[in-house]
């Protein structure tokens, strides 16, 4: 089916179907589920980076009443090695745990215990006492002993290395350089629903209900890890309160689970205590950009490198394609774009709140900005002039651009003035202020996914698919989509997620699953619409011609005569009608460079004294085909920007060299965004649908807002007090040291 | 968590006699104590639940206040009368932690918090405040937060309350009952002790003792300000606090009172500070002197030699805002 442009219920801003339920505390998540017998499961971490365990003293922990049992490596059930089969996805490849004595990183969990209370299980945790041989673990990428590699792909597939032209021969003759370099710190997702799983086991199945993003990738890492065969695998995931990319792939507290499900024969529940997050979940690495710009003095940008240093977990494959927003930004005709990681002894280094995009454009754009700044232009204007033509990342033309839109009608918006407009310095009693702009330019993927879609005798719609709902707003606009075709009420339609039992997608990530899994709804609803009208035309509707059957509020019309779909159902001799749909991205993926745009602008206040910044005002304008729901769209990116503030602002997750383990692990020492930092935050939507996008015409959005918002904040920050900081977190003590 | 026994005191006599036998904790707001349970940093055998004591009254006493132990924070923030005879005091405590917290925190137990250094939560690194003896983690490590006033060899740490800057400021005494029934006073300034070798040893009371009122004089004369210097806007401890009250006439200080946060392991009466801006003119030359004065004998060590410029800073400005609004 195609869409109309307009659409009467998708697209609009309706209330999330499933918010009454959550705001009531009726949404379960994986820890909440009720499982008949279940134990508690509590983790025990090492606290060595590096090493090997010589022994346990378990004689305390086991004398506590209420303690089932407790897994070491010398009684866990036996898996697959770590990180096989070596040809398998990393969210796929087995999760080992338990299985011998090396410590590979700090917080790797070494035991587990199971008792009948989570009271005396953590109590049990605690007394466990280890012994080491602590070896020397490489924890950070400045060891001298770490070496960088070339990793195969980057994140996306995309390739290390582009380059195109003789950029180092243009830099050195340019009018004007800029090359800085720029650093981010180690981040930390934080959902606000921890890591949690409850996993039972009959002796042949596995059910694990668990708090993860991909539901059909969990299956086959549970199958490669414990081998088993994925049939006997059911992974239920209904609700998640967060993934942030931590919940991609399967984690050490689902694991546990299952191997404590195996060894007792209980259902288990484990879920990771904050501390224990900050310990092990899944992070973003610190990263070291090396920017160079060469530019002719009329501000023609000739050639971009950039040049992108990160760690690696050793056994964890995983780039972040940092220097990527360099290739799909700027019209250069010299491009050089590096990555290189440096394998180190640390928890799964991945996916995290736009991978590349989020910290890279930290560096691209602040340096387009000081380059602004050297030439004496409009920072707004030199991205316009500069603007790319095609990704020269892939080498293919965009299928659409419309960020010099975005742009214009920011600064429009924003009061944008441009430098030569406003006073060179603007203070308020002890408050320097200013403003910033940056762009976003974000890759808009398309991953495969099927759908089913029945209706019953009642006239009820359902969707079911394995597609996950993280907090996005998935269950809200597949509903929309399915009411959209069926034309019927939102209210008519059930959405069941989450369960490996339904038709596979790909999930919640890289922010293709709302487009991926919604076109593949989109096609079944379609489909079903068609059944239904075969049905008609032998039943209700005999004698009517299918092509002249027409869909309106929930009826078939043919001519005078109509009939309701829940009557078109009753005729037959089914309980339900269905059908299945998919949705496989087509040749426009293969040919065409996908993305989505936005503009962030921010105003900031600094005190001039203490150097503590206040972001005043935020606004985003973001092109992202056709908005599903403007609602939660909307809520999305001002997420996105939230986060931004703190990529700016706050977040740095410290490693501690001299053992490899995180050192500031609460929510009070790991500082996000709270209220009072975060101020009014305006988003405006432009665009229209998107045909090569897919058949929704929809692309991401999930991690559009974040790109670009730290650097629009860092911008201003150099903008109210000339103060350039370039070791983001932008904390107040790198600003009130420049400052006079 | 490690399984204790709990027992509600009935009065305040009973709960210092409970309170004295070994390994016996008060709770109160239990805002700090349970998280360090959780993580067995803290391990009472015995709990004495000292939250329903009838020590919840605010009261005028004279020209000063008496303020009940099991006061809760936001009680004693919204105050009227401490509104306007100490607003420093409703500023420190409206600055510190988030409304559901300081909801539960009571004003006894705030005075008692625990430090906040993060190798002091971390039980498997050495830490002589913890387990003395073991070493400190932070000197070698990340001490982004800790001491450049006060510290010692063995500890870096900082004191993280707002409100026990205030109440320093103030010079406000604290109530005392003892497990045998007597009681006495105690300056707040005198209730916490420096690390030197000890730095397990925080305060200054004996097993079961237990605080029920802290009692604040008449108001210092002139304006007050408490600024809190963090690194986000709210839910964040101090990297540095300035609590100051100063009274200026015809531009010369009549009186000044200094009290800082964040920075030394108890909360730091600036006597120094003090000392310059006493009778000086109410310029920016005093105040950055007097601020100067107090930091000099000021140690970083690596990521918190900021502070040491930083409270500089802060302490001029304050100063300065301070004398603003006089005469």
């Amino acid at each position: 089916m195609k869409l109309p442009d307009r659409t009467t219920i998708i697209s609009k801003g309706i209330d999330r179907v499933d918010g009454p339920l959550k705001v009531s505390g009726r949404a379960t998540y994986a820890y909440e589920h009720e499982v008949e017998g279940a134990a508690y499961g509590f983790i025990v971490p090492s606290t060595i980076g590096a090493g090997r365990i010589t022994g346990f003293d378990l004689t305390a922990a086991e004398a506590l009443p209420g303690v089932v049992a407790i897994l070491t490596h010398h009684n866990a059930p036996e898996q697959a090695p770590l990180a096989t089969p070596d040809d398998a996805d990393r969210f796929e490849q087995s999760r080992a745990l338990l299985q011998d004595d090396v410590v590979r990183r700090y917080g790797q969990p070494i035991a587990l215990v199971v008792a009948e209370t989570f009271e005396a299980a953590r109590d049990a945790a605690h007394r466990i006492e280890a012994t080491y041989e602590e070896g020397s673990g490489i924890f950070e990428m400045d060891d001298p002993r770490a070496e960088p590699t070339i990793p195969d792909s980057l994140d996306g597939g995309l390739e290390a290395d582009v380059c195109r032209g003789d950029f180092e021969t243009a830099f050195s003759k340019a009018e004007v350089q800029i090359d800085v370099e720029y650093t981010t710190p180690n981040q930390h997702a934080s959902p606000m629903e921890p890591h949690a799983a409850i996993a039972s086991w009959d002796g042949k199945k596995l059910t694990v209900y668990m708090a993860v993003q991909l539901v059909a990738t969990a299956r086959k890492a549970f199958a490669n890890t414990l081998k088993l065969e994925p049939e006997n695998v059911r992974v239920i995931s209904p609700y998640v309160g967060g993934g942030f990319g931590s919940k991609l792939g399967v984690h050490d507290e689902a694991i546990l689970a299952a191997l404590g499900a195996m060894h007792t024969g209980r259902p288990v529940k484990i879920a990771q205590t904050r501390r224990q997050m900050f310990a092990s979940a899944p992070h973003r690495g610190r990263s070291e950009q090396h920017v160079r710009l060469a530019s002719t003095r009329d501000g023609m940008l000739i050639g971009l490198a950039h040049e992108s240093r990160m760690p690696m977990a050793r056994d964890y494959e995983f780039a972040e394609p940092t220097a990527a927003p360099g290739r799909a930004s700027y019209n250069v005709q010299h491009l050089l774009t590096r990555h290189r990681v440096y394998p180190v002894d640390m928890p799964a280094l991945d996916s995290m709140r736009a991978p590349g995009d989020a910290i890279g454009s930290i560096g691209l754009e602040c340096a387009i900005d000081e380059l602004a700044i050297e030439l004496g232009v409009d920072p707004i204007e030199l991205r316009i002039k500069n603007d790319a033509q095609r990704d020269l990342g892939v080498d293919k033309p965009f299928a659409s651009r419309d960020l010099v839109e975005c742009l214009r009608a920011g600064a429009e918006r924003f009061g944008w003035e441009p430098p030569e407009k406003r006073p060179s310095r603007r203070r308020e009693d002890n408050w320097l202020v200013g403003i910033g702009v940056a762009s976003a330019v974000r890759p808009h993927m398309a991953m495969e996914a099927t759908a089913n879609v029945s209706i019953d005798r009642e006239g009820v719609v359902t969707a079911r698919l394995d597609m996950t709902d993280i907090g996005t707003g998935t269950y809200t606009i597949l509903a929309q989509i399915v009411a959209e075709v069926l034309t019927v009420d939102t209210d008519r339609v059930k959405v069941e997620l989450g369960d490996s039992l339904f038709p596979k997608c790909f999930g919640s990530g890289g922010s293709a699953g709302a487009s991926s899994s919604g076109s593949a709804t989109l096609d079944a609803a379609t489909k079903l619409v068609d059944r239904l009208i075969e049905q008609a035309v032998e039943g209700p509707l005999r004698g009517a011609k299918a092509k002249a059957i027409t869909l309106e509020d929930g009826r078939l019309v043919a001519g005078d005569e109509s009939v309701s779909l829940a009557d078109v159902v009753r005729a037959s001799n089914e309980a339900t009608l269905d059908a299945d749909g998919a949705y496989e991205p087509g040749p426009e993926h293969d040919e065409l460079a996908q993305y989505s745009y936005g503009a962030q602008f921010a105003q900031v206040a600094v005190a001039a004294d203490s150097g503590e910044v206040r972001v005043r005002r935020m606004l985003g304008v973001f092109s992202a085909g056709r908005i599903l729901n403007q609602k939660t769209a909307r809520s999305q990116l001002i997420g996105g920007m939230t986060f931004g503030i703190g990529a700016a602002l706050f977040e740095d997750a410290m490693v501690d060299g001299r053992y490899g383990g995180f050192v500031n692990r609460d929510l009070a020492e790991y500082h996000l965004p709270v209220h009072a930092d975060v101020p009014h935050i305006e988003v405006h939507l432009v665009g229209a649908p998107d045909p090569k996008a897919n058949p929704l015409g929809s692309k991401g959005i999930g991690e559009l807002g974040i790109c670009g918002a730290a650097a629009a904040v860092g911008n201003a920050i150099y903008d109210a007090t000339r103060v350039r900081v370039r070791d983001f977190p932008i904390t107040l003590d790198k600003i009130f040291l420049g400052l006079d | 968590m490690r399984p204790f026994a709990y027992e509600r005191a009935r009065d305040p006599e009973g709960a210092a006699s409970s309170g004295s036998e070994a390994s016996a904790k008060f709770i109160a707001g239990g805002t700090n104590l349970l998280d360090l349970m959780k993580l067995q940093i803290e391990r009472p055998e015995r709990l004495v639940d000292v939250s329903r004591l009838p020590l919840s009254r605010i009261e005028a006493n004279g020209d000063g206040a008496r303020i009940g132990a099991m006061v809760t924070n936001a009680d004693l923030a919204a105050d009227r009368m401490i509104c306007e005879r100490y607003p420093v005091l409703s500023m420190a405590l409206l600055s510190g932690a988030s409304p559901q917290i300081r909801n539960k925190a009571t004003t006894g137990g705030n005075l008692l918090q625990r430090t906040r250094c993060y190798y002091f939560y971390d039980t498997a690194r050495p830490c002589n405040k913890r387990e003395p003896g073991t070493g400190c983690a932070a000197l070698g490590g990340f001490n982004r937060i800790h001491a450049i006033l006060g510290a010692s060899d063995e500890c870096i740490a900082t004191h993280p309350s707002d409100m026990a800057v205030a109440m320093t400021l103030l010079d406000a005494e604290l109530e005392i009952t003892g497990p045998d029934g007597s009681t006495r006073t105690l300056p707040v300034d005198d209730l916490y002790r420096l690390p030197d070798d000890r730095p397990d040893r925080e305060v200054n009371l004996a097993a079961g003792e237990l605080i029920t009122n802290v009692v604040l004089p008449a108001p210092p004369p002139g304006r007050q300000i408490y600024r809190k210097v963090r690194d986000r806007a709210s839910y964040a401890f101090a990297l540095v606090s300035v609590a100051v009250a100063m009274d200026v006439e015809d531009g010369k200080i009549r009186s000044a009172r200094v009290a800082l946060g964040g920075v030394a392991p108890k909360p730091w009466r600036a006597r120094a500070a003090e000392a310059v801006l006493d009778g000086s003119a109410a310029d920016e030359r005093t105040f950055r002197a007097a601020a100067r004065a107090e930091l000099e004998g000021a140690k970083g060590h690596g990521h918190d030699d900021f502070k040491i410029p930083l409270a500089e800073r802060v302490m001029t400005s304050v100063f300065a805002d301070a004398a603003k609004g006089a005469r």
